[in-house]
């Protein structure tokens, strides 16, 4: 496995973290690169938009192009922000970045902050790692006093400031314009764009905000060169991809593949199914992206290109597998709380919406669902997607809609016969929360064994 | 210019214009709740969704840029389909019970939902709740009404200039609130109620005393501040119940001081005088109208008769109408007497005979234009809030706005530079900021300026006045009531030749400027108002006037007054006249009676009355008439208020601008001032500066009405041997027992005692030395 990616798979080790490590695994030969062969940042960016790099926090929009979008020529101060405030459930893969190879990510930063003229970077670390948060101003001191960090970095003439800024759990401030205001000391919420931040951001100034794992490929495109990046994963689709791997499987975790990785062999890096049950549903890209039913997932290769054509997003990376003792009601009725608490409560449809749907599938959950739910939960959610100020609306809509698109037969047995269509015994044995015989033991190989 | 379509209507709008600006512009109505043209874009209701040509979604109007050949459909399909689904979410959770909500009536979600709601609701889960907030004693909350448009929240933190409001917790729990525990104490705060699309945030005073639909709307001027605010009056079997901004820009915008929009409660209160009062033997009796003109025509020529005419003064309120004002100074001077004046604040006159009739300097509306404004010896923010307000906001884009006071209170405005001086060091730090702007223009200064020093502050000050193109340079109540009001006039008036700035006067009261129109000023041969009181007469008439308040040294009007042989006093009110009275005549505030005020800026804005008189209260105008034609005076047959504004206009309102003049002629600049070791500051509190805003209950209850103390800084307290909240005993030809209080904004060897207040009534000058000790 260690063949296949190179951020967090190099990282191997309790030291691995630190500076010395870090340098020792070739780590700062980019900027060092940079300054010694005096590229100009313009080549930077040519080299991101060759590698074919998109933003991984969710959106996937091609970073190189992001990065042409600030303003060059403009006088005074600019920012480089990054996103690690990873609150969609399912999501953690930017909190091992940060755990096992936090310069990496210090690295990206200030070649971006070189190619986009910025002296000052921000990370947004979210509020439940706080042990993270301090190792990551660990990281920080070291790069300082190294001179990796502060004036003159290494001797060179560009000066480049970098502070760490920890959240307090709000999902929201992880979309990016409420994480600006956050910053600011407002309250997180996000702002009506157009302006959008490259020309209005952090303090009203220009501003670029990345993911973690987008700032953490960035050495490596200069390194190796964009070809090289590109090569790795499919056209398109540059490089390896962090998934975190979550739900039933045999060992969850995060995995570092290539872009284009069929489905199926994640499944298999993740040890399978737990106890060998039947697939029943995957939720590719984070709890806010359309669930696909095992049929559907098991024929995509892991890359933007090919989840979105099954109906899907493979946004963030999130992989949450789901067996066949899952009530599909259940699990929705959770995401679906998970939103309601979770919206901003700026813009009407997300706040009153959000409740709604949640009020409504938790009924339908505890039995008092009446036949023309359906209808209303696929018309609410019609009346909340594309009309909030963030995606928050359309992220509280989209598991709705699917759930009921792939699942609708199983609400409809709901709110018939006012219970699961997966029997009760079932879900409580596949929960593992719960100490009942399991209805379907089966022992796991000795292969599975050893590698958990 | 961009060219947009919207409704297959074509425009051009300027650049960076919005959707919504275009719409305006064709007179198309979108459907909308946060957006507010005086705020900024929140775009937070989506009420405004429209479909616009290739955008994949509905867009909202009021934050979407136009872009040029832009297309948009307000009333499409899909337009509507959004509009209606907003609907639908805001009123999931907000009750439907409009027949009970003081808004009924007046709503714009109930408004709204008639064209776009459904007949029934799909909603069938429990709705939300929120617990009311406490926003102190003018704004009633009904927060379950609440759909988070935020406009309340921008509004204090843009328009008010502090953030009293923010909405709190998230999503569905979102509540707006104050920080907690706390009021909304701005003196602007009753405006959130007008921009509450809801019945969310309610007027309390007037909570449940009328449907919107039972009330008369009718236009009148506010009587209080020197702006003249334009008002609705909204009346109810001949009581007052409401008052709501008249929309104006050049004046008041959209907006009201919580003055102008509460102090009508002081027209219903038991503090009303409702008949003619006569003191016949030591006792106070009820007459009637003909026994009280009666008895002052005779008693008056008796005043005339033994002491001659000079014996006989007028102290009048500038808070008077024009026409009350005219027809007493016409009344006095028919009887032979000059000794006249509404100025009753003042303590320096020297300015008399120098054709000054003090104004603004320029339109208000021309505020925003400025580029650099000094204001000198203001309490800014209540003495002005919506002057303040403008300046404000001018402040946020290119103007300069500098501040030379003698308390440095927190005017909610980015200042460019302050100087915070004693009183008497005032002129001296005006005079630094005029020798440092001569200096740096290269220009010769007046002999007097020779040996002045600028101050840093002083030099930033004259530096950023120089630097702009359009300046002003305004003399706030302070500056006006002040020792040496002529000099600081002066020196202001050669800062702003030097400067190349305007320079003007933020009048005090309503009436001001119409007080020197009517000539309700002493003629070279009167007694101001200073020297009536100091040199005390036979014979007073006080209109509108509450001596003891609004007088520059309240115990020594008190005791001129307690002297005379005959003191008319003309009210709407029971005030202390009964102390010093011999007759009270009830006269009408100003909805009860027609009339005009003139505003700062010259505006002659005239008013009918709202409402019948109350008992057996008159029109002030006509009392004086008929008191006129009882005396056989000559020219007193008017026919209406009207006639009687012609007549102290000269016949042409518009005139009125040519004889607004602030420039002096013969300045005198008299630089040496006393420097006593304890002197006093007195700043009029909003709410205690006219006897309408004194009587109004519940702007009684606002933390503005808070009762005077003797407010000292840290160094002055230590020095006295005080500490914050002891009793202490202030002398200043009388006396006064107040509680010290910490005050880091004043100046050392100062202390700050508020006037217009009983607890200070008998406390003496506004101005001068005074002693402090433990009580």
């Amino acid at each position: 496995m260690g063949a296949l990616g190179f951020i967090l798979d190099p990282a191997e080790g309790e030291r691995s973290w630190r500076l010395a490590e870090y340098v020792k695994r070739g780590g700062y030969t980019a900027l060092k690169k940079i300054f010694s062969e005096a590229i100009p940042p313009e080549n930077i960016v040519a080299e991101l938009k060759k590698s074919s790099l998109r933003g991984r926090g969710g959106a996937g929009f091609p970073t190189g192009l992001k990065w042409s979008f600030m303003p060059r020529q403009f006088p005074g101060a600019k920012y480089v922000v990054c996103n690690s405030d990873e609150g969609e459930p399912g999501t953690f893969k930017d909190r091992d970045i940060l755990r096992w190879n936090p310069h990496m990510v210090i690295e990206g930063m200030i070649i971006a902050g070189y190619a986009m003229g910025c002296a000052r970077g921000y990370n947004y670390i979210h509020g439940e790692i706080w042990e993270i948060y301090k190792r990551f101003e660990e990281a920080l001191e070291e790069a300082r006093a190294a001179n990796l960090l502060g004036n003159n970095i290494l001797g060179s003439d560009f000066s480049f400031e970098l502070q760490a800024h920890h959240g307090y759990g709000a999902y929201i401030c992880g979309e990016e314009t409420a994480l600006l205001e956050s910053i600011e000391g407002k309250k997180g919420q996000p702002r009506f764009k157009p302006p959008f931040p490259a020309s209005f951001g952090l303090y009203g100034k220009p501003t670029t905000i990345n993911n973690t794992e987008t700032f953490a490929s960035v050495p490596y495109i200069i390194n190796q060169g964009g070809d090289k990046f590109l090569e790795l994963g499919k056209p398109n689709n540059g490089g390896t991809k962090l998934f975190s791997v979550s739900g039933h499987v045999n060992r969850p975790g995060n995995f570092e593949v290539p872009m284009g990785t069929p489905f199926k062999d994640l499944l298999d890096l993740a040890g399978g199914v737990r106890n060998g049950r039947k697939l029943k549903a995957v939720i590719p890209g984070g709890s806010s992206a359309p669930v696909l039913p095992a049929d559907l997932i098991m024929e995509c290769t892991l890359d933007y290109d090919s989840i979105a054509k099954a109906g899907s997003m493979l946004g963030s990376g999130a992989v949450i597998v789901m067996d066949e003792t899952t009530c599909m009601v259940k699990a929705l009725e959770r995401l679906s709380y998970f939103y309601f608490e979770e919206s901003c409560g700026q813009c009407t449809p997300c706040r009153e919406g959000t409740g709604w749907l949640y009020r409504v599938v938790h009924r339908i959950e505890h039995g008092e669902g009446r036949p023309e739910d359906l209808d209303l939960l696929n018309s609410v959610t019609d009346n909340i997607m594309g009309r909030t100020i963030c995606a928050l609306g359309d992220a509280a809509s989209m598991p709705v809609k699917s759930f009921v698109k792939h699942f609708g037969a199983e609400f409809e047995y709901h709110i018939r016969n006012k219970k699961c269509l997966v029997p009760e015994d079932v879900q409580r044995a596949g929960s593992g929360f719960f100490k009942v015989a399991d209805p379907h033991p089966q022992p796991l190989s000795q292969g599975e064994r050893g590698a958990s | 210019m961009l060219e947009i379509e919207i409704d297959g209507r074509k425009t051009e709008v300027a650049d960076g214009s919005t959707v919504m600006d275009a719409a305006h512009q064709l007179g198309i109505f979108i459907p909308h709740f946060c957006y507010h043209k005086k705020l900024s874009i929140a775009a937070n209701c989506r009420m405004c969704l429209v479909q616009v040509e290739k955008a994949p979604k509905p867009l909202p109007a009021c934050a979407t840029p136009v872009t040029n050949g832009m297309k948009v459909l307000t009333h499409s399909e899909a337009a509507v389909k959004a509009q209606k689904g907003v609907m639908e979410f805001l009123l999931i959770n907000h009750p439907l019970d409009c027949p009970i909500c003081d808004q009924g009536g007046e709503c714009q979600l109930q408004d709204l939902s008639v064209g776009y709601g459904q007949s029934a609701s799909r909603y069938q889960e429990e709705k939300r709740v929120v617990v009311n907030k406490n926003l102190g004693p003018l704004i009633s909350t009904d927060m379950t009404r609440c759909i988070h448009c935020t406009r309340c929240v921008r509004f204090t933190q843009e328009i008010a200039g502090w953030m009293e409001l923010g909405q709190a917790f998230r999503g569905e729990h979102a509540e707006i609130m104050p920080f907690i525990e706390k009021t909304v104490d701005s003196e602007l705060s009753g405006n959130v109620i007008d921009l509450c699309p809801v019945g969310a945030l309610t007027s309390k005073p007037f909570r449940f005393a009328a449907r919107t639909w039972e009330l008369s709307r009718r236009k009148s001027v506010s009587p209080h501040d020197g702006l003249g605010a334009n008002l609705i009056v909204q009346v109810k079997h001949d009581r007052v119940l409401r008052v709501l901004p008249l929309e104006n820009e050049d004046v008041n915008e959209c907006w009201l001081s919580d003055k102008d929009r509460y102090s009508y409660e002081a027209l219903n209160s038991d503090a009303r005088l409702t008949k003619p009062m006569l003191k016949q033997c030591g006792e106070w009796r009820e007459v009637d109208w003909q026994t009280a003109l009666e008895f002052i025509g005779t008693d008056l020529k008796r005043v005339v008769r033994e002491h001659g005419a000079a014996a006989v003064g007028a102290l009048a309120s500038p808070h008077a109408t024009l026409e009350e004002l005219h027809l007493l100074q016409k009344f006095v001077r028919a009887a032979g007497s000059e000794n006249i004046d509404c100025r009753l604040r003042q303590t320096d006159f020297s300015l008399d005979g120098k054709n000054v009739t003090p104004w603004l300097g320029l339109p208000v509306a021309e505020i925003p234009q400025l580029d650099r404004v000094l204001v000198v010896g203001s309490f800014l923010r209540k003495d002005h809030p919506l002057l303040a307000q403008r300046l404000r906001q001018a402040a946020k884009k290119f103007t300069r706005v500098s501040l030379l006071h003698v308390a440095d209170d927190d005017q909610l405005i980015a200042l460019h530079a302050k100087s915070i001086v004693a009183p008497s060091a005032l002129a001296a730090e005006l005079s630094g900021i005029v020798k440092a702007a001569a200096e740096a223009k290269g220009v010769a200064v007046d002999a007097a300026l020779a040996g002045v020093q600028p101050s840093a502050a002083a030099k930033t000050i004259a530096a950023s006045l120089i630097s702009g193109e359009k300046g002003a340079v305004f003399l706030g109540n302070f500056a006006q009531q002040h020792a040496q009001a002529s000099t600081l006039h002066g020196l202001a008036q050669k800062l702003a030749e030097i400067t190349g700035a305007r320079f003007g006067y933020l009048g005090e009261a309503a009436n001001s400027v119409g007080g020197y129109l009517a000539k309700a000023v002493p003629g070279a041969s009167g007694l101001n108002a200073a020297r009536m009181l100091a040199e005390p007469r036979k014979a007073y008439f006080v209109l509108h006037a509450e001596p003891e308040f609004d007088c520059a040294n309240p115990s020594q009007a008190l005791a001129a007054l307690k002297g005379a042989d005959l003191v008319v006093a003309l009210t709407p009110f029971k005030t202390r006249a009964h102390d010093y009275a011999h007759v009270i005549l009830p006269i009408a505030p100003f909805t009860e009676t027609s009339g005009t005020f003139i505003n700062t800026e010259g505006r002659v804005q005239s008013f009918n009355a709202v409402v019948k008189p109350l008992g057996e209260t008159r029109p002030g105008w006509k009392v004086l008439r008929v008191l006129g034609n009882l005396l056989g005076l000559a020219g007193f047959d008017y026919d209406s208020s009207e006639a009687v504004r012609a007549e102290a206009l000269g016949g042409k309102p518009a005139s009125v601008a040519e004889r607004l003049n602030n420039k002096a002629d013969g300045m005198v600049l008299n630089l040496t001032a006393a420097a006593p070791t304890l002197q006093r500051i007195a700043d009029v509190p909003i709410h205690f500066a006219d006897a309408l805003a004194r009587r109004a209950p519940s702007l009684q209850k606002t933390r503005d009405a808070a009762p005077p103390a003797a407010r000292m800084n840290a160094a002055t307290l230590a020095k006295l041997g005080l500490a914050d909240g002891v009793q202490v005993k202030v002398s200043l030809g009388g006396t006064a027992i107040l509680a010290a209080q910490l005050d880091a904004g004043v100046a050392d060897g100062c202390v700050r005692i508020a006037a217009g207040h009983a607890l200070t009534a008998e406390l003496g000058p506004m101005q001068g030395e005074m002693t402090v000790e433990r009580a």
